[in-house]
């Protein structure tokens, strides 16, 4: 029996003043000021777009008063259901794998994936590709914080790293000879993307140096062993980390090169990366973007597996790892208010040299930086308590996880997935959307007061939730369309997604985070058979 | 809970009688049991189900003086989809037998309290069909005009006037609306005790808890009942186990086909309202939102008919699972959404409860009735769409005189269990096709509506041709036959939209196909009817058909008979042409829907005799009705033979050789009245003959046509169809064919007294021919059938088919003449000088147009007179 709660829609209505009342906390997690005294004194400047990430709460609040002032009301722009959808699937992107390429079986389907951007411009962003020299499948969400720029590249350069790392000996000097006598390259990724994945032309020449000095020295270390998954992911990350810091160091003659390559050190971003291959799954988490595995029980129901390790305040081991990693004086200012240093949320990310680098290094590079740079608040503030460098590491986790015939899809997203809802929701939605079976519970009146009126709300409710399902071709969209839309009921209600989609730009961030979700689909049959040792 | 208060069981205090006679009734509640009556060891007649078809039927008997009765019910008497029914008696029926059988149980459950002393909760609240659309109240007029010469007052009223005759309803998407004053409510379960109490009363057993496993047949007949507490001998079995009809009747070793399905049928209880409604207020029935709302205990109750119904039980499931059907509040979303629609203060009503009730449905959302075609003494009575509570009383009555007299005293063949076959039994046909007949409960009926489920079953095997040429399909019998061809860059509307009461989309096609048929030649595939040969190794075929048809069929052989098969009364059990094909054998074309009906008349009457052989041949050919006066042409041409009427007059039938094929049989008839030939060919030969036909009648004009022109063809030619116009309640005399009854052949034949009594005394009512005088087909209404015709302003009868003529360029109705005395009602003689002299009026949905009445056709319109049916017309119209 139904708890009676479920059955009657009577709050419909006033939902969106309730979302409003809630809305004091903030949604900028990643960097957060420490001090409302510190904040006061250094940050009076109004806030650029782009380095807007270091309000504290309170001026949040009020900027957001303000933004009601001169909007004299708060505009409630309604979107008709096609507005909707056409902006939740202005990102969505969809790939099938061929289950037999001509070399190797996959055991991926295929994948759906689809970002919600709440920041202009979006700090997130994914990636997708098929390792072309070694077999398998690379897939990942990046979220950038402090801007977009480290994001950017590292989901322009991270999937050649970690290719190069898995790539053996012969191949490597393969393409070292290829490189230096000036033939064509073997191709080392094939990419799945989106038109509105873009990737800078400018500074891939820069890039290339950068990895072709990485295989360099793999060719010369060789170790002759075979690559290890999880120790070529984790070099990878290391390396890319290690190349954007190195780059900003030294600098580029380019005025617009040098200065991306300082941005790109300068703002952060997490990364959660997924390999496949056959039936061995790795997963590379640096940060708090997440990954959960969508298994189907025996009795049709889903549950979620989750396959990363969140690096945040709320994961005690990488609380007390960062704490060890620096004097016991700073023990107390190392994770203040659940932010690493009190300022960000992340306990491990890319770039963010603020957090890496000397306060002489810092305080050099920007004094030889160009103007832009020297004129930016945020690159400037060297954060408080900052004795022990480096504070922050781009080393992801890696989990390692045999696909069974029962995983049938994998998750990857970034927080603002995350923190609307559980996973264990996450995988119900997305199981029963990828099989087309929706455990609705029926409805049963039984002894409840309910009125023929309360019960057709109710219903055409039920209705709509299902009806949603069909609209959406993009499992990925559909998750996105329960996150922003979903009402206490758990489900869509088309006001509600109205609302939070017709949200101008300046407020879209204080009721939600970029979204970025990838879906992938695993091929049970294939999974199966390699299993059996069939394949 | 509910259930208690919907039945409201009072009968076991008020009978004591009848409780001794029972089986513990309350063993749930008291341990002391006592022991069941033992059942008899024998009885003339067991009834299995005790729900209101079973009382009722019971009860009927018993007052028809046969008392040897055993009602048997597995559960409680009343328990089933009886006690779930929502209890409208509603007589807005479409069909004059489903009408009749309405009117009569309403009258009967009136008195049926004082006659009983069980209270049945009868209210007459009165009905309210309402009219979304034009078309919907199209359909409403043409009911209440058969309503109101039935005499059941009803009016058809304005949507103000439906605000004043109930307080809740939202009128402003109304058209109009039809108001039946009489109709009534009553408590469903309260009836069918009240009725098992009079029949038990009359000395009809009722046992509870007893559960039929199985019938006993030997020898085609049923022997007796074996049940979960004995074996009960019996000479008659009735079937009213309603949902459960159909398991029993394949119980035992020979199956009793009984085609009907049970679906999910949900209706919504709810508490009183703040001031609670009128136990008398109308009931309301909106067909356009698919769902009807009664008064309820102060509340409502209301349900509806869905478009996507929930079939159940298909595999077969026990009884008790009826008990125990969930509710489904998104499957009922629809409807309530109709419903707070159509009343939108309900809002706030409280729900009490969502009743789901399996209804049994059947492949033509008409009931079932009569017996076996395969098992004597086995009747039926199931399958009621819906409407048990409304057909009860007269079902039962019109089942239990067929029981006693042998036959019911109304028509009942459009209810008949044997216009199914086999081929209605599969069950995942059945399943497809009540998905479709239930959203039909509701849906808008149209002229010329097919069925769209269980299709493409029976076909020719020119099918597929005939398909890629634009063939337009409808089913008879699960057969498919033309209905026109589209011809090629012409486009029809889609289904949905084609439904109209006015001039249909495909009229100048017809009429194209006409034109051809008049003047060239067309080609109809006429697979579907019923096709028999009668042999025997000496006399007895020839001496046991001059028994069983009208016609003198001792001919020379090669000649083709129109004849009758009639019953003892005289009327049509079977109109159909046999040709003697040897002086031995015969073979016999009958209706497509007569495939079982006419089998079982004539097994039952032939002797058990080796040397006769009846053998059912449909399958074995396919017919090719040329029609035309090039059919000569071609035939003659394919054949090498000459076809003129000097060697091949018209009713001759010879085996000759098509093309290349041979022993193809060629009959001069064409079911039209114009000239042509059938050919019936070998399966096997029948694309080539075909294709040859079509190569050869190129230079004729040759086409092909569907069934409407063939049908226009014969209703201008006044020619009667069984099914449609015959009955078996119409003899000869009264469709003007004493020619094909040779009263004086020499050798007695059935029906024969009645014929020479009617010869004597005159018919009370006369096939007449109608044409529209002042009625424009583009505008005006169509005609379909079912009208009533008025004489000097007074209603004489209905009209039984009707079509367009394109020769007349006027609508042709045919119907049946009565005189009912102006004083008494009384039916009088009707002369040719009363047809004759009289203004004639057709009512097509309330309104009249001018007709003018004819006995003869219109000979002089049409092309030669050489066809013996027109000289034998013309013979009979100088008598």
């Amino acid at each position: 029996m139904p708890a009676p709660a479920h059955l009657f829609p009577l709050i419909r209505n006033c939902e969106i003043s309730r979302i409003c009342s809630t809305v004091c906390y903030c949604h900028h997690k990643h960097l957060c000021c420490l001090s409302s005294h510190f904040a006061h004194s250094h940050f009076r400047c109004a806030p650029q777009k782009k380095f807007a990430a270091l309000y504290r709460p309170k001026e949040n609040f009020n900027h957001f008063i303000h933004a009601r002032d001169y909007t004299s009301t708060p505009q409630r722009f309604y979107l008709t259901p096609p507005q909707v959808n056409s902006i939740l699937k202005a990102n969505e992107y969809s790939f099938k794998v061929p289950e037999f390429d001509g070399k190797n079986v996959s055991s991926v389907l295929g994948f759906d994936s689809n970002q919600l951007p709440a920041n202009a411009p979006i700090e997130d962003r994914r990636s997708a590709a098929t390792c072309l020299q070694t077999r398998g499948m690379l897939l990942g969400v990046f979220d950038g914080h402090a801007g977009c720029a480290c994001a950017q590249a590292v989901s322009e350069r991270l999937f050649y790293y970690i290719a190069v790392s898995l790539l053996p000996h012969e191949t490597l000097l393969e393409i070292e000879n290829a490189v230096e006598s000036g033939r064509a390259l073997l191709p080392i990724l094939q990419w799945h993307k989106h038109p509105n994945d873009y990737f800078s032309k400018e500074a891939s020449k820069l890039y290339f140096n950068s990895l072709r000095t990485y295989w360099q020295e793999l060719i010369d270390l060789n170790s002759g062993e075979t690559t290890d998954v999880k120790e070529a992911l984790v070099n990878a990350f290391k390396r890319l980390d290690n190349d954007i810091s190195l780059e900003a160091q030294v600098g580029d003659p380019n005025s617009f090169l040098n200065y991306l390559v300082l941005r790109v050190a300068f703002s952060g971003a997490t990364a959660c990366v997924a390999h496949v291959d056959g039936v061995d799954l790795h997963v590379a988490n640096t940060g708090d973007s997440r990954a959960v595995l969508g298994v189907q029980e025996e009795d049709g129901s889903w549950s979620a597996v989750n396959l990363s390790y969140d690096h945040n305040a709320q994961n005690e081991h990488e609380v007390k790892r960062v704490r060890k990693e620096h004097p016991k004086s700073e023990e107390k200012n190392v994770v203040k208010q659940d932010r690493l240093l009190g300022l960000l949320m992340p306990f491990r990310a890319f770039g963010d040299v603020k957090f890496k680098w000397s306060i002489d290094l810092q305080k050099r590079v920007i004094e030889s930086g160009p103007d832009q740079l020297n004129d930016n608040e945020y690159t400037k503030f060297i954060p408080p308590n900052y004795h022990t460098p480096p504070y922050l590491t781009a080393e992801p986790e890696v989990i390692h996880h045999k696909l069974r015939p029962q995983d049938k899809f994998l998750i990857l997203a970034t927080d603002g997935l995350w923190e609307t809802m559980h996973r264990q929701d996450v995988a119900r939605i997305v199981g029963e959307y990828l099989t087309g079976v929706h455990h609705q519970q029926p409805i049963a009146v039984g002894g409840y007061k309910v009125t023929l009126g309360q019960m057709h709300g109710l219903l055409a409710e039920r209705r709509a939730r299902i009806s949603s399902v069909f609209e959406d071709q993009n499992a990925a969209t559909h998750l996105i369309r329960h996150a922003v839309g979903n009402n206490e009921f758990g489900t869509v209600d088309h006001d509600r997604l109205s609302k939070m989609l017709s949200l101008p730009e300046e407020l879209a961030r204080m009721y939600r985070d970029d979204i970025t979700i990838i879906v992938v689909q695993f091929n049970s049959h294939v999974i199966g058979a390699c299993q059996n040792g069939e394949l | 809970m509910f259930l208690r208060l919907l039945s409201d069981v009072r009968w076991q205090a008020t009978h004591p009688k009848w409780r001794r006679m029972t089986c513990s009734r309350r063993s749930t509640s008291s341990t002391a049991e006592p022991a069941p009556v033992p059942l008899p060891a024998e009885a003339q007649v067991v009834i299995c189900g005790g729900g209101i078809m079973g009382t009722s039927v019971a009860y009927h008997l018993s007052k028809m003086g046969w008392k040897d009765v055993v009602l048997l019910e597995q559960g409680r008497l009343a328990a089933g989809t009886t006690r779930f029914s929502a209890g409208i008696v509603s007589t807005a029926r479409h069909l004059s037998v489903e009408l009749k059988m309405a009117d009569y149980s309403n009258k009967l459950y009136q008195q049926l309290e004082q006659e009983t002393g069980v209270s049945t909760g009868y209210v007459k609240t009165g009905s309210i069909s309402l009219a979304q659309t034009q078309d919907r109240l199209i359909s409403l007029k043409r009911i209440a005009s058969s309503l109101n010469v039935m005499g059941i007052p009803c009016e058809i009223i304005t949507p103000k006037q439906v605000a004043q005759l109930h307080p809740l309803i939202n009128i402003h998407d109304l058209v109009g609306a039809m108001y039946v004053p009489e109709d009534a409510l009553v408590s469903s379960a309260n009836v069918s005790l009240a009725l098992a109490t009079a029949a038990s009363r009359n000395g009809v057993q009722i046992h509870e808890r007893t559960s039929v496993s199985h019938v006993s047949i030997q020898k085609g007949r049923v022997t007796g009942v074996e049940t979960d507490r004995g074996q009960i001998k019996c000479q008659y079995f009735v079937n009213c186990a309603g949902q459960w009809a159909y398991e029993l009747g394949h119980s035992g070793k020979e199956p009793v086909h009984i085609p009907l399905h049970a679906c999910e049928h949900f209706y919504l209880l709810t508490h009183p309202l703040k001031e609670p409604l009128a136990s008398n207020l109308p009931t309301i029935v909106d067909p356009d939102g698919r769902i009807y709302i009664r008064n309820w205990q102060g509340g409502i109750l209301s349900g509806g008919f869905e478009k996507n119904p929930k079939p159940l039980f298909t595999e077969g499931r026990n009884q008790l699972e009826i008990q125990n059907l969930q509710e489904d509040w998104d499957h009922f979303e629809p409807l309530l959404s109709a419903l707070l629609r159509r009343m939108p203060d309900l809002e706030a009503l409280q729900i009490m409860q969502l009743v789901n009730c399996p209804e049994s449905f059947t492949p033509d959302m008409r009931c079932i009735m009569g017996e076996s075609p395969t098992v004597r003494g086995y009747f039926v009575l199931a399958g009621m769409n819906s409407a048990g509570i409304s057909y009860g009383g007269g079902a039962g009555k019109y089942l239990a005189e067929w029981m006693v007299n042998g036959y019911p005293s109304e028509n009942v063949w459009p209810l008949d269990l044997k216009r199914f076959g086999t081929l209605q039994s599969s069950r995942t046909f059945l399943r497809h096709r009540v998905m479709e007949v239930m959203p039909l409960m509701c849906d808008l009926k149209v002229p010329r509506w097919d069925f769209q489920t269980g299709r493409q079953l029976r076909t020719s095997p020119l099918y597929d041709r005939l398909d890629a040429q634009g063939a337009r399909w409808m089913e008879k019998h699960g057969f498919e036959r033309v209905k026109y061809f589209v011809p090629p860059g012409t486009d029809l509307l889609d289904l949905e939209q084609s439904k109209t009461f006015y001039k249909p989309d495909w009229f100048d096609i017809v009429g194209s196909e006409v034109k051809c048929c008049k003047e060239a030649v067309c080609v109809i595939d006429m697979s579907s009817f019923t096709k028999f040969e009668i042999s025997s190794t000496g006399d007895e075929a020839l001496e046991n058909l001059q028994y069983l048809f009208s016609n003198d069929l001792d001919v020379p052989v090669g000649h083709v008979v129109h004849t009758g098969m009639l019953n003892e009364k005289g009327g049509y059990e079977n109109d159909c042409s046999i040709a003697r094909l040897s002086k031995r054998s015969f073979f016999m074309i009958s209706p497509t829907d007569q495939q079982v009906h006419c089998w079982t008349w004539l097994k039952n009457r032939l002797p058990d005799d080796s040397n006769l052989t009846l053998e059912d041949v449909t399958w074995k050919y396919t017919a090719l009705n040329l029609i035309g006066p090039r059919a000569v042409d071609v035939l003659s041409e394919l054949s090498y033979a000459p076809m003129t009427p000097e060697h091949f007059p018209s009713l001759f039938c010879k085996e000759m050789s098509v093309g290349y094929a041979n022993g193809i049989r060629v009959m001069s008839i064409t079911h039209t009245g114009e000239p042509g030939f059938v050919l019936y060919i070998p399966i096997e030969y029948a694309l080539h003959v075909y294709n040859e036909v079509m190569n050869m009648g190129q230079k004729y004009g040759i086409r092909n046509a569907g069934y409407y022109a063939l049908r226009s063809l014969r209703i201008e030619k006044f020619f009667a169809f069984w099914g449609q116009d015959l009955d078996a309640f119409t003899t000869p005399m009264e469709c003007g064919r004493e020619f094909q009854v040779k009263l004086e052949k020499g050798t007695e034949f059935i029906g024969q007294e009645a014929l020479l009594e009617q010869k004597q005394n005159g018919v009370y009512k006369r096939f007449t021919m109608f044409i529209l005088e002042d009625h424009d087909t583009d505008t005006d209404l169509w005609p379909w059938w079912g009208e009533p015709i008025f004489r000097n302003g007074r209603y004489v009868g209905k009209t039984t088919s009707s079509a367009y003529s394109y020769t007349l360029e006027r609508h042709v109705c045919l119907g049946f003449v009565h005189h009912f005395d102006e004083k008494t009602g009384e039916e009088l003689v009707v002369t040719a000088d009363f047809i004759n002299n009289g203004d004639y009026a057709i009512d097509i949905a309330g309104q009249r147009f001018q007709a003018k009445a004819k006995l003869y056709p219109f000979s002089s319109l049409f092309t030669q007179r050489r066809r013996k049916d027109e000289e034998e017309l013309s013979g009979y119209q100088r008598e």
